[in-house]
């Protein structure tokens, strides 16, 4: 056998410096995920400025012109009080989009809080007293989680009452235990990093570690589950509002139109294909772009 | 025995196709000719991305979906297996050719016992009846070294240390007889003594008939048992040879500065790292050091911890001269690491006392300790793990030039001093250490640790994630630093060879305590205990002198 077989280098993707470069950086948007962000923006045209696509008054009730079927004047028709259902969808967008993104934000804001809470008192808070209080936190999250979101939100709802701030008040509570297991869990990692241990050896204050190291890095996951989560607490806020806890009429308020549209499905369907078409589409589409923002931000932690 | 080889390769080469259509198809292994007859130990042995586990790979057919392999020869067991269908490459693995990877743990099922392990290898090739598939997978234990071999059988991958999971991984290797083993990396996660128990079963396998093909990065671990060596960098071969005498005078330039850069006894006091003209020079002396005797930088007195009820540091006394640098070695669970996190003062000790330069030191309210901080340094393992992950170079390193109080102006020509000292450019401070190899990394931590300007530097198995030749670049360099900074180190390790050449005295760590302690020279050439004794006996030497 010969002593060496010397063929050509082969060229290696190789910075100047010697380093491996880097991964590329964002997947490139699918078809998909673009459709999505388009019927996103459109719907959040229909939030801030609803005026511009419509002239009716979604409230205003015109007896004489009740269910009529989808045409040039009505584009969705008209329901049983005679009102515009196209100009109904239109507004209604602001009561479920906005209580849909409030009550995710309350979830976001409370899970984080618990989930911070329990991951430094099971980490930092030395003996009994810190083991205690993650247990007691952590049994919290469970017994939460231990129901169906919908129903904790009903739960919820028949104490404070139907109404707007009530809703969300009630989905985000119903949200928050998703977001404190994971941010008890990340916590719980971080602090026990070897650059958390690093920075204690400069002599960083632990509040300083806190602020700099463990809260950015055990909150990087809470975006993109939050980005997620909107899709669900739409479809809650709608289900809730269906079951007459939400707004009340005659809010346009899309789980609402639901409702007042079930009544009359055989005679005007259109009453109540329109919200529901709503609902759904933008349940998708926020997936959608929610699934993709999370490729993307995994990518970038990977 | 047949005449003709198990395998033969001529002109192999395997490139992949790329991840995306920005990213260009590199071939990863290019032109490599070898064999393995039947009783030969051939080993392939390169650094990391020479393509010396994609050609093991090739073997078995595991290229993946994406893996071109083109050959003008590729026989297995005197076949052509270019030609080979996937149903007659799973005859080839585990029948013909047996595997051993590095990782046990992650090799092994973690939901079935070693046995069933075993077995599922000998239904798969129908070796024995099913009945007496556990008399023989008892058997193949024996065979593959395990001792008690009626008892592991029934035990979980958890349940058995590293060694035990790695010989168990070799039964179910050789479980259906084949005539070639494929070992990649077998040792390298274990400690030297478990290191020669694997090895001396693979080379009893060896010498009983079979052929083995040993990947390694490690030259010392090859020269124990290997026949035949290839060398390998940057996918092609740059010499191969029977074992001895390629060890011994090798050829070529590469080979002989990856022998170079094997660090031991022989190389104290001098550069590992040497310019790439061929090493044909004499080694360089490294900077002489000034260690001051009767100067105690850090000092531990009878230090004891225990988590829950298991004892890790007992009953431990040290003390670091200034200009000094203190070996710790030890098996893994021997009570390194908690010294470590002792002597930095993150962990608190149940009993006993560190010292500072005369001062208390730990225990100590961490407000009275903060201010002090910055005269005990780390330098870890994984630099990765200890930066932050979302940070680019120069928040990494601005982290510790802050922690001295510098700031602005002041704090960013540190910094680029800094990195210049530790033979960087300025222009990886924009970069994100991901981006950056694995040598460039331990030189960031290595900057940001001696930006405190510290008195003591504790390094915890600063290399043993390092390639050879970029291991000894960065202790060539902390060798430099000590002997201008007139710093002391302490050195914890695993790899004797390592400590034997940056230490001057050395601690001997074993279930908690010191078991010998003592000059480093001392120590490794005459130990008196038994223990320290085993662990040399074990350690792999690159040319037996």
């Amino acid at each position: 056998m010969s002593a060496a077989n010397l063929v050509r280098r082969p060229t290696l993707d190789v910075a100047a410096d010697g380093a491996l470069k880097p991964r590329a950086g964002r997947p490139a948007p699918t078809a998909a995920v673009i459709a999505s962000a388009a019927v996103l923006a459109l719907i959040a045209l229909f939030v801030v400025w609803p005026n511009l696509f419509t002239g009716w008054d979604p409230i205003r009730s015109d007896v004489a012109g009740s269910l009529r079927a989808p045409s040039a004047e009505h584009w969705f028709g008209t329901d049983r009080l005679g009102r515009d259902v196209f100009s109904r969808v239109v507004h209604g967008a602001r009561y479920s989009i906005l209580i849909g993104i409030a009550a995710t934000a309350i979830g976001v804001t409370g899970g984080t809080l618990i989930g911070i809470g329990a991951g430094l008192s099971g980490a930092f808070v030395r003996g009994a007293a810190g083991r205690f209080l993650d247990e007691a936190l952590t049994r919290i999250i469970d017994v939460f989680s231990s129901l169906p979101a919908i129903l904790l939100a009903m739960l919820v709802v028949t104490f404070t009452g139907p109404g707007i701030g009530n809703i969300a008040i009630a989905i985000g509570i119903a949200g928050m235990p998703l977001y404190a297991r994971v941010v008890r869990s990340q916590t719980m990692i971080v602090v026990r990093t070897d650059y958390v241990a690093h920075a204690a050896v400069y002599g960083r204050s632990r509040a300083a570690v806190l602020v700099e190291h463990v809260l950015p890095n055990a909150l990087t996951a809470v975006p993109v589950l939050a980005a997620i989560d909107i899709g669900t607490s739409i479809l809650a806020v709608s289900g809730l509002s269906f079951l007459g806890l939400g707004p009340q009429p005659p809010t346009p308020e899309w789980g609402v139109m639901l409702a007042e549209g079930r009544d009359i499905l055989r005679i005007a369907p259109w009453a109540g294909f329109f919200p529901g078409l709503f609902i759904t589409a933008t349940v998708i589409a926020v997936t959608i772009v929610g699934r993709w923002f999370q490729r993307t931000a995994d990518r970038r932690i990977a | 025995m047949t005449d003709h080889p198990l395998v033969a390769v001529e002109g192999l080469s395997v490139s992949f196709d790329a991840p995306s259509w920005r990213a260009p198809s590199a071939p990863v292994v290019s032109g490599v000719s070898f064999s393995v007859r039947a009783g030969q130990c051939v080993a392939i042995v390169g650094e990391s991305g020479s393509g010396k586990s994609v050609t093991a790979r090739t073997l078995l057919g595991l290229t993946g979906p994406t893996g071109r392999v083109s050959a003008d020869r590729l026989d297995i067991g005197g076949r052509d297996a270019r030609a080979f269908t996937e149903a007659r490459w799973r005859e080839v693995r585990g029948g013909q050719i047996g595997m051993v990877l590095q990782d046990a743990l992650v090799s092994l099922d973690p939901l079935r016992t070693v046995g069933a392990e075993i077995a599922e290898v000998l239904h798969t090739h129908r070796v024995v009846p099913r009945g007496a598939s556990r008399s023989r997978a008892i058997d193949l234990l024996e065979q593959a070294g395990v001792a008690r071999p009626q008892e592991r059988i029934d035990q979980y991958p958890h349940e058995l240390s590293g060694g035990l999971r790695q010989r168990a991984l070799i039964a179910s290797a050789i479980a259906a007889e084949p005539r070639l083993i494929i070992a990649d990396e077998p040792t390298t996660a274990l400690d030297v003594t478990v290191q020669k128990q694997v090895l001396d079963t693979l080379r009893r396998r060896v010498d009983a008939g079979s052929g083995l093909l040993l990947i390694s990065h490690d030259l010392a671990v090859v020269a124990g048992i290997a026949d035949h060596v290839i060398v390998m960098k940057d996918g092609i071969v740059v010499e191969q040879g029977p074992a001895r005498r390629l060890l011994r005078s090798p050829e070529n330039d590469y080979t002989r500065w990856l022998l170079a850069a094997v660090p031991s006894a022989d190389s104290r006091g001098l550069r590992l790292a040497r310019a790439e003209d061929g090493a044909q020079s004499a080694r360089e002396p490294l900077p002489p050091r000034a260690i001051v005797r009767d100067e105690t930088v850090l000092e531990a007195d009878g230090l004891r911890k225990a988590f829950r009820r298991r004892v890790a540091v007992d009953d431990v006394s040290l003390r670091v001269a200034r200009g000094e640098t203190l070996g710790i070695v030890g098996e893994s669970g021997s009570g390194k690491s908690t010294i470590v996190n002792l002597l930095l003062g993150i962990v608190e000790p149940d009993a006993g006392t560190v010292r500072l330069a005369g001062e208390r030191w730990a225990p100590l309210p961490e407000r009275e300790r903060r201010r002090r901080r910055s005269a005990v340094q780390l330098i870890s393992q994984d630099p990765l793990s200890s930066f932050d992950p979302r940070w680019d170079v120069a928040r990494v390193i601005a982290e510790s030039t802050t922690a001295t109080g510098l700031s602005g102006a002041a704090a960013r020509d540190r910094a680029a001093w800094l990195l210049e000292r530790v033979g960087l450019s300025a222009n990886v401070l924009a970069r994100h250490p991901r981006s950056l190899s694995g040598g460039q990394r331990q030189r960031v931590a290595i900057a940001r640790a001696l930006a405190p300007d510290p008195r003591v530097l504790v390094c915890d198995e600063p290399t043993s994630a390092l390639d050879v030749s970029v291991q000894a670049q960065v202790l060539d360099l902390l060798a430099e630093i000590q002997a201008e900074q007139g710093m002391s180190l302490v050195f914890v390790s695993h790899d004797l060879g390592v400590v034997h050449h940056v230490a001057d005295r050395v601690i001997v760590m074993k279930d908690a305590r010191i078991v010998e302690q003592g000059d480093v020279d001392d120590v490794f050439l005459h130990p008196r205990e038994e223990y320290t004794r085993r662990l040399i006996d074990a350690l792999p030497e690159v040319v037996g002198s």
